[in-house]
């Protein structure tokens, strides 16, 4: 057994079983979060493809890989958005280099 | 369009036989009145699309005889049948094709012909878009994509190509121009297992990237969605996604796009003359209910209005999200 299985996918609602109150809660807004509104429905699921990636989801990955192609977008588009979350990732690791360089400059002569 | 989201679901047991879900919607379906008769002429075709629900190649030996030919413009003179709607295979590989048209056009019928644009680069159609824009014939296309790599990948190497080429000459003799009474219509198959976007949306996408990559101009986009037939069940079956996609198409079913169904207003002829409730359903020799008759020899519209259609799970394939028929989505996202 994988840690990662593909039909679990179809069994979120289950995390509804103990706080159904909670998990309805969020269900609505993650519905309301995925409507057209300012950005459309293909914006929306570019940037959850995006953040899928940068998150590293499986799930995510898989779900939103379709949704981006059932709104629309080709695979172009879609690894511009992946580029895109990778080059954040990246640029944050780096930026973080100025801590090291704070750091040893502090103890430093 | 489904309001099922990506990731989360919430999963009831599914009803997975079609008739059985529209009975749950309190839906019973049934034809209206006949207003197109659409005709399959054979399985021969120029191309072997990997989604093809025909199976048609260009090494297929079925192809309409003339006598059946006469008998299906007999029916559409003597019933003034308002659409002959002219499928395959590639049409106009078949001997009688260009007699279908012209008789048909003779009483002022009006023609649709499912036209796959690589065909007029075969020796001897190369006066297609001519014989198209004299008889005033509306032209539907597929063009999965505006892109070469996804064209290809569906229909074979050098199609995109092809294709781009064919629709310059179809522009160049006036079709899909605006101001035009040509009609030149695009379709659009998702390349792969999963449902078409939102039909308005991608036509822009469309107009807009084949306007400006090649100059070229249509009329309106069809998004159709791949049915689980034929050679896509075999890709289905081959990539292991036959359970996911049937799983989607049944999760996806909208009871608002059965009024709309193409199978209401249309008949389906194949190439022996058999008659059917769609082109789905003459692939799955699935013929129209037994008490009527079954051949277009003796095909009578008013024995044929209000019938009840023949059904299968491959209907969730045109009632999933905003629906699919051969006229494109059904209702607007």
């Amino acid at each position: 057994m994988s840690y990662y299985e593909e039909d679990d996918l179809n069994r979120f609602s289950e995390m509804g079983k103990h706080r159904p109150d909670l998990f309805e809660k969020f269900m609505a807004w993650y519905q309301a979060c995925q409507e057209d509104g300012a950005l459309s429905r293909r914006e929306k699921a570019l940037i959850g493809l995006a953040v899928a990636h940068a998150l590293q989801c499986p799930y995510c990955i898989d779900a939103f890989s379709q949704a981006c192609l059932e709104s629309g977008s080709n695979m172009e588009q879609m690894a511009e958005a992946i580029h895109m979350a990778s080059a954040l990732r990246g640029g944050a690791t780096l930026i973080h280099g100025i801590q090291a360089h704070n750091a040893v400059n502090k103890i430093s002569m | 369009m489904s309001k099922s989201l990506p990731v989360i679901e919430v999963r009831q047991p599914a009803i997975t036989n079609f008739v059985e879900k529209l009975a749950a919607h309190g839906i019973r379906l049934r034809a209206t009145r006949v207003e197109i008769l659409q005709v399959n002429v054979g399985k021969l075709c120029n191309q072997a699309c990997k989604h093809c629900h025909v199976d048609a190649s260009p090494g297929r030996t079925e192809v309409m005889e003339r006598k059946t030919a006469e008998q299906v413009i007999a029916a559409v003179h003597k019933y003034q049948i308002p659409v002959l709607d002219i499928t395959g295979g590639a049409p106009e590989l078949n001997p009688s094709f260009r007699y279908l048209v012209t008789e048909a056009r003779s009483r002022g019928t009006h023609v649709i012909v499912r036209h796959n644009l690589t065909v007029m680069f075969e020796p001897g159609q190369e006066d297609l878009p001519e014989f198209f824009r004299q008889n005033e014939v509306e032209v539907v296309s597929s063009l999965p994509y505006f892109l070469e790599q996804q064209t290809d990948a569906q229909r074979g190497r050098g199609v995109f190509e092809k294709s781009i080429e064919a629709l310059r000459r179809l522009n160049q003799i006036g079709y899909g121009m605006a101001g035009s009474s040509l009609i030149l219509n695009l379709v659009y198959n998702p390349v792969g297992a999963f449902l078409p976007p939102p039909q308005s949306s991608i036509e822009n996408d469309f107009k807009r990237e084949l306007g400006t990559r090649y100059s070229i101009s249509f009329n309106h986009l069809f998004t159709i969605t791949n049915m689980p037939i034929k050679r896509f069940l075999d890709y289905l079956q081959r990539s292991g996604n036959e359970q996911r996609y049937m799983h989607k198409l049944v999760e996806a079913f909208n009871p608002e796009t059965v009024e709309g169904l193409m199978c209401r207003n249309l008949v389906s002829v194949d190439w022996t003359g058999r008659l059917y409730d769609c082109d789905f359903n003459q692939m799955l020799d699935l013929t129209v209910t037994e008490e009527l008759p079954q051949m277009i020899a003796d095909f009578d519209p008013l024995q044929f209005a209000n019938r009840p259609i023949v059904t299968g799970s491959h209907c969730f394939g045109c009632t999933a999200g905003t629906g699919s028929s051969c006229g494109g989505a059904l209702m607007t996202a």
